[in-house]
C-alpha cells in the first residue's frame, strides 16, 4: 500500500510539473499578435477574479464573513493597502466577525 | 553577503531573491493554513506524514493534491491519478503561457524549468504585479519560504489532524484570497477595462457555480473556461495597444518600458 501511494504521488508530481514546464519552455518568442497579447494580459485578472469570487464565501465558517473580507479586501486593496495588509485584513475581518456571527 | 555570490558590482538578482522571499512570506503562512486542512484529506487517504511532505513539496497544488489525494483514498488505477491531475491543474497551462511572455527574451532554459516549478496561483499572482520583465530569482525567492510552508502545513495537519482551532483555520484560510484582491484591484482602479472584467468575472463565476451543466464541471474547469471566454471577449472589446512600451534593438532583443504585467 505504502509503495502504491508513492507511484500516485510520483505519477501526480510528473503530471502537475509538464502542466506547468511545457508552455514556458516551448514558447519562448514574445507573441506578437495583437489579440494573443491582449488576452495574455487580461488572464491573469480573470483568472483570480474568478478564483476568489463565490470561493472566498465557502471557505470561511459562514458565507457572510467571507462576503465581509471580500468588501473589506476590495476597499483595503483599492485604497492602496500593501499584499501583506490587504491578506491581514481579511483574515482579521473574518476571526472578528465569526467571533459575532458562531 | 549573498550578493557576491550573483554578481559583483550590482545585485539585481539578490534584491530579486529577497523581494520574492519578502512577499513570499504572507503566501506561506497562508499556506500553511490551507495545507493544514490538505493533511486531513491526505491522512483519510493513508498518507504518513513524510508522503504528504514529498506530495505537496512536488506538486505545490492545493486543488490538484486534494483531487490526487481522493484518487489514492479509492484506490483507482493510476491512469485516473493522471487525468484528474491533468484536468484540475490545466489552468497552469494559462499561467504558464503568461508567464512565458514575462521572461526575459534570452533567458537560459534552466530557469524556465525553474520559473515553472513554482507556478502555483499565488505565485502567479505575485509575479503579474512585477512590473517589467521577471527576474527568476523573484519566484525562487518566495517559492523558498512558501514551498516548504506548504509542506510542512500539509505533514502537521496529517500528524495533528484536527487540533487547530476552527475558527482560526477559518480566518486564515482567506488570507490567500485577500492577496488575489491586492494584484487585481489597484490596476482594476486605474484601467476601466480591467475594472469592467473584474466585475464581469465575479458575476460569471457566481453564476457559472449554480448554472446547470457548468456548476457540473470541476472548479479547475470552470476556471479554465472562464478565464479563455472572457480574456478573449477583453481582448477582443479593448484590445491593448501592440508592443506598447516594447522596442526592439539590433539584435532583436526587447525592451520592456512599459509598468505592467
Amino acid at each position: 500500500m505504502n509503495q502504491s501511494i508513492n507511484l500516485y504521488i510520483l505519477v501526480m508530481f510528473a503530471v502537475t510539473y509538464l502542466v506547468r514546464a511545457l508552455p514556458i519552455t516551448l514558447i519562448r518568442r514574445k507573441i506578437r499578435s495583437p489579440f494573443l497579447q491582449s488576452f495574455l494580459y487580461y488572464v491573469p485578472y480573470v483568472t483570480l477574479a474568478v478564483m476568489t469570487f463565490p470561493a472566498i464565501m465557502e471557505s470561511t465558517q459562514t458565507p457572510v464573513s467571507g462576503l465581509l473580507a471580500l468588501a473589506a479586501g476590495i476597499l483595503a486593496a483599492w485604497f492602496g493597502a500593501s499584499l501583506f495588509q490587504v491578506a491581514s485584513i481579511c483574515c482579521g475581518v473574518v476571526l472578528i466577525a465569526e467571533y459575532f456571527l458562531i | 553577503m549573498k550578493d557576491r555570490l550573483y554578481s559583483t558590482t550590482t545585485s539585481p538578482n539578490a534584491r530579486a531573491f529577497r523581494e520574492g522571499i519578502r512577499d513570499g512570506i504572507p503566501i506561506g503562512l497562508g499556506y500553511f493554513a490551507v495545507a493544514f486542512a490538505l493533511g486531513v484529506a491526505a491522512k483519510d487517504a493513508g498518507l504518513n506524514p513524510l508522503q504528504g511532505f514529498f506530495a505537496s513539496i512536488l506538486c505545490l497544488a492545493s486543488a490538484g493534491e486534494y483531487a490526487g489525494f481522493t484518487v489514492i483514498a479509492s484506490s483507482a488505477p493510476l491512469i485516473e491519478m493522471a487525468l484528474i491531475t491533468l484536468v484540475i491543474n490545466a489552468r497552469y497551462l494559462l499561467m504558464s503561457t503568461a508567464i512565458s511572455q514575462k521572461l526575459p527574451s534570452g533567458i537560459h532554459p534552466f530557469h524556465r524549468l525553474g520559473v515553472a516549478y513554482f507556478i502555483t496561483d499565488e505565485i502567479f499572482a505575485i509575479e503579474t504585479r512585477q512590473p517589467g520583465e521577471l527576474n527568476p530569482w523573484y519566484p525562487y525567492g518566495a517559492g523558498f519560504v512558501a514551498a516548504p510552508m506548504w509542506a510542512a502545513g500539509t505533514a502537521i495537519g496529517i500528524m495533528v489532524g484536527n487540533l487547530m482551532p476552527v475558527r482560526l483555520v477559518s480566518a486564515l484560510s482567506v488570507a490567500l484570497f485577500g492577496m488575489f484582491l491586492a494584484v487585481i484591484i489597484p490596476p482594476a482602479r486605474k484601467e476601466k477595462s480591467v475594472l469592467g472584467l473584474v466585475i464581469v468575472s465575479f458575476a460569471a463565476s457566481y453564476a457559472a457555480a449554480r448554472l446547470p451543466y457548468l456548476k457540473g464541471l470541476s472548479a479547475g474547469n470552470r476556471i479554465i473556461l472562464l478565464t479563455v471566454l472572457l480574456s478573449a471577449a477583453a481582448a477582443v472589446l479593448f484590445p491593448r495597444k501592440p508592443e506598447a512600451g516594447v522596442e526592439h534593438d539590433e539584435a532583436g532583443h526587447m525592451r520592456q518600458e512599459e509598468e505592467s504585467l
